[in-house]
């Protein structure tokens, strides 16, 4: 801004160095594109948006909204749907801790140990990615299924009584989500691993340090920044996520994400559908930042 | 890598924010001026009929509802002979998966008096309705149907939203029963018996689709979903949450029930007749019983919405369908109710197997049992959907 503000200045002195006001606006030109990208594709439906969740709840869609800055809007969606709310961030927080055990050793074995499988590992984390995320999660419906090989020895080994199942359970819904995602967490946390200096572990030992110290004093901090990323990219579209709820749950594990669907597709409630939106985003930005405030790394923002 | 320039950046990025915010709120202010009602009229929305100069026609349908050949999965024998006979170039889009998605997928277009691209779109009966309250939908010129005219079944004429068949086609028609698998379960005759019979519990799905399946919990009630009232909505409503509440209902499905029931993992459910009839194909054990208290008759119309340019060859397309020939191939193809009078006769020739199936050829019986839903104004339409989807956990 500051920037844009001195170019008729430097405009206004013909003899003051053309070459370096032109250098000096040469960054803003580069921006253009992303930023006219982010107005019209982000800044602008966001703001559409945010009046739609002010609009007069009693509107309709044959004579339209008014906009009588209904803030009520907010505190009644939050009472309709706060459980749809808790639910959702319980999943996403459960499958993240999952996804993590997974993870994060994963990541480190293809980065530290895989050696010349490296390349292989790697695309076998990627490659699920190539296909849709709607076919692998109705994969799941099927590995889940009542009359499945899964759920037949579960049943045999009296793990699961003989009506019990796991389609259609919050367990099928915290899976699809745990597996879903789970590429979004490596991969990141795979970067910051594989940039790992071994002889800085090598001079842990060296100096006494149990490998578990190791981890805790060399490992773990230096991989902090893809571990921050990888949580972030993790957690906030699991929290959104509806596809799983809708396929692998019932009514009873429907998320956010299904409500706010619902509220525009099937209800036609578009003020409370933008209002579930942005009480979401609100609720996603205040853990976010109070994780980053927490973890001590803005660097990965 | 901590240079100066860092903590300017992150100065700069938070006044960046902060001056972003600023806007955003001056903004606010400026959109705040709601919206326009999505209400048009016809003559409103006028659009010139270039048909006689354009021999093209822009047709939006469901998937695998249009007969292809066996062979050559491309062909399409039914839509090709129209395209040899009449001349008229058909782009045959399969882009209609559920009625709310394509509802939000053209409403700005429609709402706004703008084309939408699309001369006819095959859409089911309460959503051609509430497009026809909202005034989207051209009326057609009843001279240029005279097969419809002629062939339509009685029990799809002077439907409450279109009163004088000229404003929605059904291009295909269907019912919404129950539906068991007899490898897993027990015949089920009533709809009581699906939501209360404890072998079937956490076995059991009933359709998102409101109007089915509320349809047959109003009749399983004792009342007439074509003519009920808020407190009798409500009541049926309350058999339903005490179906889901006591885990009877293992969850509420569009199409995709169909997969599970032929795997086991739902033994009985409300279904669509025409998906049954396919799964019977392959597995004799997989059933559609009408209740004994009635079934749902629905149907998916064919409609020509504003600023669509090429009305004239809708209607030559429209009026073709209704050929009792024709129907009858397509329903060959199709397994759903046929709306066509005399294709009954026709299918006789094609597949006599067919011909005799109550669920594609529906005899005075059946189509005594059934009804359709009662058309519902925007505000009961909100009402009931409302308390219909939070029952149904959305």
């Amino acid at each position: 801004m500051t920037a844009l503000a001195h170019v008729p200045t430097s405009a206004g002195e013909p003899a003051a160095a053309p070459r370096r006001s032109r250098s000096r606006l040469l960054p803003y030109l580069l921006l253009l594109p992303g930023a006219a990208w982010l107005l019209i594709f982000f800044a602008l439906p966001l703001l559409q948006l945010a009046a739609a969740s002010l609009y007069d709840p009693g509107g309709s869609l044959s004579t339209g909204y008014a906009m009588t800055w209904a803030f009520d809007n907010y505190p009644a969606a939050l009472q309709a749907y706060w459980p749809h709310f808790v639910r959702s961030f319980a999943y996403s927080a459960i499958a993240l801790v999952l996804a993590l055990l997974m993870g994060y050793p994963l990541a480190y074995a293809i980065a530290q140990k895989a050696g010349r499988w490296k390349n292989l590992l790697l695309v076998a984390v990627v490659a699920p990615q190539f296909t849709s995320f709607l076919v692998r999660t109705l994969a799941w419906k099927t590995i889940l299924s009542d009359n499945g090989a899964l759920v037949g020895l579960l049943r045999d080994v009296h793990l699961l009584g003989p009506d019990g199942r796991l389609l259609a359970t919050p367990f099928a819904v915290v899976l699809g989500l745990t597996y879903n995602f789970l590429p979004f967490l490596v991969l990141p946390l795979y970067a910051s691993l594989e940039r790992l200096d071994s002889r800085l572990l090598e001079a842990a030992s060296d100096l006494y340090a149990s490998p578990l110290r190791a981890f805790q004093k060399v490992t773990l901090p230096l991989s902090m920044p893809g571990l921050i990323a990888g949580t972030l990219l993790f957690f906030i579209p699991a929290t959104g996520d509806y596809i799983n709820a809708e396929l692998l749950g019932t009514p009873n594990e429907y998320m956010i994400g299904n409500v706010i669907d619902s509220a525009f597709l099937v209800r036609l409630d578009y003020p409370q559908g933008a209002a579930l939106s942005f009480l979401l985003m609100a609720a996603i930005l205040a853990i976010v930042f109070g994780y980053l405030r927490k973890a001590g790394t803005e660097e990965v923002l | 890598m901590r240079s100066p320039h860092r903590s300017l950046t992150r100065r700069g990025l938070l006044t960046g924010t902060l001056g972003s915010a600023a806007l955003l709120a001056t903004a606010g202010t400026l959109a705040g001026c709601g919206t326009k009602g999505a209400q048009q009229t016809e003559a409103g929305c006028k659009s010139d009929d270039l048909s006689a100069t354009e021999k093209k026609l822009a047709f939006s349908n469901w998937p695998q509802y249009m007969d292809v050949d066996e062979k050559d999965e491309s062909k399409r024998p039914t839509l090709d002979a129209f395209v040899a006979k009449s001349g008229i170039q058909v782009t045959y889009t399969e882009d209609v998966n559920d009625n709310n998605e394509f509802f939000g997928k053209v409403q700005n277009q429609l709402a706004g008096c703008q084309p939408t691209g699309r001369d006819v779109m095959v859409l089911t009966d309460w959503m051609a309705a509430r497009m026809i309250r909202l005034g989207w939908i051209q009326k057609l010129d009843k001279a240029k149907l005279p097969n419809v005219e002629a062939n339509l079944l009685p029990s799809l004429r002077n439907r409450p939203f279109d009163s004088d068949n000229q404003l929605a086609i059904p291009w295909q028609s269907g019912l919404a029963g129950i539906a068991y698998n007899g490898k897993h379960a027990k015949e089920i005759r009533t709809v009581d018996e699906l939501l209360t019979k404890p072998e079937l519990k956490g076995k059991v799905t009933a359709l998102s689709e409101m109007r089915d399946t509320m349809g047959l919990l109003l009749q399983a009630s004792g009342h007439d979903p074509a003519n009920f009232t808020a407190a009798q909505f409500d009541d049926a409503l309350a058999k339903l949450k005490r179906a889901v509440d006591s885990g009877q209902i293992r969850k509420f499905t569009g199409n995709e029930y169909s997969t599970e029931l032929a795997k086991g993992d739902i033994v009985a459910c409300i279904a669509w007749s025409g998906d049954v009839i396919q799964l019977g194909f392959d597995d004799d054990k997989i059933k559609f019983v009408v209740p004994e208290s009635g079934v749902m008759l629905w149907s998916d119309n064919m409609l020509v919405p504003n600023r669509s340019s090429h009305k004239a060859n809708a209607e030559e397309l429209i009026n073709y369908y209704y050929d009792p020939a024709v129907a009858a191939k397509l329903a060959a193809y199709v397994n759903y109710i046929c709306p066509v009078k005399g294709a009954q006769a026709e299918m006789e020739k094609i597949d006599p197997d067919l011909a005799g199936n109550p669920l594609i050829f529906p005899d005075e019986a059946m189509l005594s049992k059934s009804k359709v839903f009662m058309a519902l104004d925007e505000k009961q339409e909100k009402e009931y959907e409302t308390k219909f989807q939070q029952v149904i956990g959305a």
